[in-house]
């Protein structure tokens, strides 16, 4: 690892003033990807900027019709909070099938979305219910969130609060895991939510993206039955030593049949 | 420049000079020289490393040293009293849980989290705990045995 400067800010406007005056500052949230990548070399910033003593911004609540996640919260905690799991427990589910235990015991939402690994599980849960991105500037709309692989809507400096998920009618996570990783190969999350349905891919793409043809066919009839026909195109999906594109758009359907038939039946 | 840094480490007080790119597992085995936290393979893979820090398991080789600072965190070295090995490491010794014994500190460690979530758990329970700490030697077999054991034990049942 290069030597860095480390600060530990208590007030988020700390923070943001110490993100300012770095030469090229980073923030440091549950360090399961930033820490990996520091040591093997890959990122060399003058500060890291530690999020984890400023009060506040982790903990589940309920506001009105969302589901509000705070940034800094864990994995485990949105796994294991009675509010997500009565209101949402799709994303209960999500939570809990991210990498291991111990990984699950220190990241958090806000990395992992800011972060916009393409095989990450969150950006299924934030395109595909529809959620709403509150940071220190603005909020942003999930479908604009992630733009790129690696890549989100995110300007210079700018540190995610919070992830408002509204409560959909039903919703359901399929996901086919790399054996190793736990990182999805293929995920889809399926939502039936107030302003119709919604399926979004993660890990197939460069970045998280729904599928219009899916999301018209369960309008009309919400069951496996109804998407089996509808073909995704192999064009521009990731390719790896773990799937072929080809391997993936056949995941993607596999997969969001499984998503609506543990949605529909639950 | 070094900085000093104060925490809680197995029910004792300590403070360390560390850098601020120094790794909690290095602090525990290089400066505490606590060296039953290993370190197997320093990609955030193997739990060889896992250690708890205010009673969450997490992988000491993917932490700052300076992100403990007042925290209490637990190692392999805390657990026996007075001589007399925690019921689950005296579950590893009589299960045969362990071979050449590299993975067996975060073994124990993860599992503690696990039972203290869930005292009772199944095998297949045990199985799916374990996605970050991997074995070279056992096949996992007796692992789970050992901690299907040790929960027990902690329960009261002999
Ligand atoms: C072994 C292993 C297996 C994993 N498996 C999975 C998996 O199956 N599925 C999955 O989705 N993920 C997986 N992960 C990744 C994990 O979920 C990480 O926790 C997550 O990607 C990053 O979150 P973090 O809190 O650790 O962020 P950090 O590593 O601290 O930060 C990541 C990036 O986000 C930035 N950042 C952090 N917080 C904020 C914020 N509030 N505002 C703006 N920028 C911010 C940082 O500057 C950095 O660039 C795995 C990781 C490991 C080590
Ligand atoms: S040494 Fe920490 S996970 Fe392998
Ligand atoms: S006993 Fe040798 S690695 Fe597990």
């Amino acid at each position: 690892m290069y030597a860095f400067n480390y600060h530990r800010p208590e007030t988020l406007e700390a923070a943001s003033a110490a993100l300012a005056a770095a030469a090229d500052g980073q923030v440091l949230a549950g360090g399961q990807t930033l820490i990996p990548t520091l040591k093997q070399r890959l990122a060399n910033p003058s500060d890291v900027i530690d999020l984890g003593g400023i009060a506040g911004l982790g903990g589940v609540r309920r506001e009105g019709d969302a589901i509000v996640v705070g940034a800094m919260t864990r994995h485990a905690e949105v796994a294991s909070s009675a509010e997500v799991r009565n209101a949402i427990p799709a994303l209960a589910a999500l939570a809990d099938c991210i990498g291991d235990p111990q990984v699950r015991n220190a990241g958090t939402i806000g990395g992992s979305i800011a972060n916009a690994d393409p095989a990450a599980d969150y950006p299924a849960a934030v395109v595909g219910l529809g959620a709403t991105v509150r940071t220190g500037r603005r909020t942003i709309a999930g479908d604009d969130f992630f733009t790129g692989l690696f890549e989100t809507a995110l300007e210079e400096g700018e540190i995610v609060l919070s992830v408002s998920f509204p409560v959909p009618r039903r919703a359901a996570y399929a996901k086919f895991p790399n054996p190793a990783s736990r990182y999805a190969v293929v995920g889809v999350m399926v939502a039936e939510t107030a302003s119709g349905v919604r399926v979004a891919v993660t890990g197939a793409g460069g970045h998280a993206f729904r599928v219009g043809a899916m999301e018209s066919a369960l309008g009309a009839s919400f069951t496996p039955e109804a998407i089996r026909d509808v073909a995704v195109s192999p064009d521009g999906l990731n390719e790896d030593i773990h799937a072929s594109a080809e391997y993936r758009a056949h995941l993607v359907g596999v997969m969001a049949r499984r998503a609506v038939a543990a949605a529909a039946g639950g | 420049m070094p900085v000093d840094i104060s925490l809680n480490v197995n029910g004792k007080a300590v403070s360390a000079q560390v850098e601020d790119r120094t790794l909690l597992v290095e602090l525990l085995r290089e400066n505490l020289r606590l060296t039953g936290t290993h370190v197997g393979c320093d990609t955030s893979q193997c739990g060889a490393c896992v250690v708890h820090v205010d009673g969450r398991s997490v992988k000491a080789c993917t932490m700052l040293a300076r992100q403990a600072q007042g925290a209490a965190v637990t190692t392999i070295e805390g657990l026996a009293e007075d001589g007399k090995l925690h019921p689950m490491q005296e579950a590893f010794r009589e299960n045969h849980g362990l071979q050449c014994g590299f993975c067996t500190p975060g073994m124990v460690m993860s599992a503690l989290d696990l039972v203290a979530r869930n005292p009772d758990p199944s095998g297949a329970e045990v199985r799916e705990w374990l996605e970050g700490n991997l074995c070279r030697c056992t096949g996992y077999h007796n692992i789970v045995k050992s901690i299907l054991a040790g929960a027990n034990a902690m329960r009261g049942g002999s």
